[in-house]
């Protein structure tokens, strides 16, 4: 690991103005991915600032009846909320398929955000790698890509975004708020925060330089079945090959979906709004059309084609699940 | 352990230009001046000399480091020591004592949980955790409705201990001995 000096900052103000005034800070908060990056030398930091303490660990009610969730709630802490539980299943369900125990207890909900693909070529540093080093080019286009993305990427990356607990937000259109370095803040809609690669796939959200993720906002809950389905290569703490979240409202063994989000094909959490309008209320959601829709423009791979049948029958799966419970 | 401990380079806790770092380990009190690099597992393995943390992959991935912060269990490996000044952390050291066995411990012991036994302090640290999590009411991938309590079954218990490689797979070995601590508590 690369020597770099360390300081606490007590609030956000004081933590985004310690990183504007040295050049290669980082924040750190649960450090999960960040000091693994470091070992690898893959991320080099100066400086970093920790941002454990500023009490951002909370979830509130919002006025409109949503919930605001610190950034520096643990992902242990989010997925146990009992309002987020009753709620926003979905979320829970999501943040419990990733990770283990150890790591949920320490990742944070924003650096859950801002976690980087796990592409073993991202990782390998003797390998080229667009996202690592600019320029050097994609081994993985040519290499083993059997976990890389099918939708969304481009010449330049096939990586995917790890996350599913982003997949959960995308679904259930979070809000992630921010603070500046001049210490003014911003919301910025979770379908807009990822980036896809194209030909600058180090770019990967649209945070600017120095910007801290503050919390995590969500609009009021939509009630409904909420189920996530991560099809993955162990029974548990592995990256998802495809994952599912939906919500639903059931009547009559008939599925109405309200939305639906994938994690595992793309470079952000992928979700198709037209695909959730695609039958009509009182009808019967069919997977097939659904997945046609979600799957178009897919670009697989020669090793990872099979994310298109597993696309359409994990969303079979999940939509069978559904069918089998009712909504009022 | 006295070699190391007065050997010239190896002065724990006194390196020029390091973090003062205040630490609680197993109820003693530590003052350890850290280069900020160190992990939370070299401060106790390098610089506390509690060796039965152990450093498997260094990277998050196998669990043997798992430690018990603030009564919550991590990888130990995947945090820097100096983010946790005034932390409270418990090692298997201050678990139990050869004369005094945690129930956890003994019943590895007597249920065979391990073989090299490398992974088993990270396994009995992570075992604890998982019945105050299941008892706490915090759900995992496998638990049933997300409004109802989890219950202490083989099914919880293997998601739960997952972050926990036994390269031995002392699996089976390992559900027995925690099902037997849950079946004491109940």
């Amino acid at each position: 690991m690369r020597a770099f000096t360390y300081e606490r900052a007590e609030t956000a103000a004081e933590a985004v103005a310690a990183v504007a005034r040295t050049p290669g800070a980082r924040f750190i908060a649960g450090g999960t991915n960040l000091l693994d990056l470091m070992k690898l030398e893959i991320e080099t930091p100066t400086h970093l600032v920790d941002v454990n303490r500023l009490g951002l660990d909370h979830v509130e009610e919002t006025g409109d009846g949503g919930l605001r969730i610190g950034a520096l709630v643990r992902n242990t802490d989010l997925a146990a909320d009992p309002r987020v539980r009753r709620d926003y299943g979905v979320l829970s369900r999501a943040i419990v398929a990733g990770a283990s125990g150890q790591l949920r207890n320490r990742a944070t909900t924003g650096g859950n955000l801002m976690q980087r693909t796990r592409c073993p070529y991202f990782y390998d540093t003797a390998m080229p790698c667009n996202k690592r080093e600019p320029g050097t080019g994609c081994a993985a286009l040519g290499g083993l890509s059997h976990n890389h993305a099918i939708l969304g990427s481009s010449e330049a990356c096939i990586a995917t975004h790890p996350s599913d607990m982003a997949v959960a937000l995308r679904a259930l259109d979070a809000t992630v708020e921010t603070m500046a370095p001049d210490g003014s803040g911003r919301s910025i809609a979770i379908a807009d925060f990822h980036r896809l690669p194209g030909d600058t796939p180090h770019i990967e959200t649209v945070l600017g330089p120095g910007e801290l993720i503050t919390a995590v906002t969500l609009p009021p809950p939509r009630g409904g079945i909420h189920l996530y389905r991560k099809v993955r290569e162990r029974a548990s703490y592995a990256f998802a090959n495809v994952a599912v979240a939906l919500v639903a409202k059931v009547r009559s063994g008939r599925v109405v979906v309200d939305r639906l989000a994938f994690g595992g094909l793309a470079h952000k959490p992928w979700r198709v709004e037209a695909a959730e309008r695609l039958f009509a209320e009182g009808e019967d959601a069919a997977a097939d059309p659904i997945a046609d829709l979600v799957l178009a423009g897919a670009r697989p791979t020669e090793h990872n084609a099979y994310k298109l049948p597993l696309v359409r029958r994990t969303l079979a799966a999940t939509l069978d699940t559904a069918r089998q419970g009712e909504t009022s | 352990m006295s070699s190391i401990a007065t050997h010239p380079g190896r002065q724990p806790g006194r390196q020029p230009g390091g973090v003062p770092t205040r630490l609680r380990v197993n109820n003693r009190d530590h003052v350890l001046e850290l280069d900020p690099r160190t992990t939370l597992l070299d401060a106790l393995r390098e610089h506390l000399h509690l060796t039965g943390t152990k450093k498997g992959c260094d990277q998050g991935q196998c669990g043997a480091c798992t430690v018990i912060v603030n009564g919550r269990r991590a990888n130990s490996c995947l945090t820097l020591a100096v983010m946790h000044d005034g932390d409270d952390i418990t090692t298997v050291e201050g678990l139990g004592t050869p004369e005094a066995l945690h129930p956890m411990q003994k019943a590895f012991v007597e249920h065979d949980g391990f073989q090299c036994g490398y992974c088993t302090p990270g396994q009995i640290l992570s075992a604890v955790c998982v019945l105050g999590e299941i008892e706490a009411g915090i759900p995992s991938h496998v638990t049933g409705a997300l409004t109802a309590a989890p219950t202490c079954s083989d099914a919880e218990i293997r998601e739960r201990m997952s972050g926990n490689i036994c390269r031995c797979a002392a699996y089976p070995n390992i559900i027995a001995a925690i099902r037997e601590v849950a079946g004491g508590r109940s």
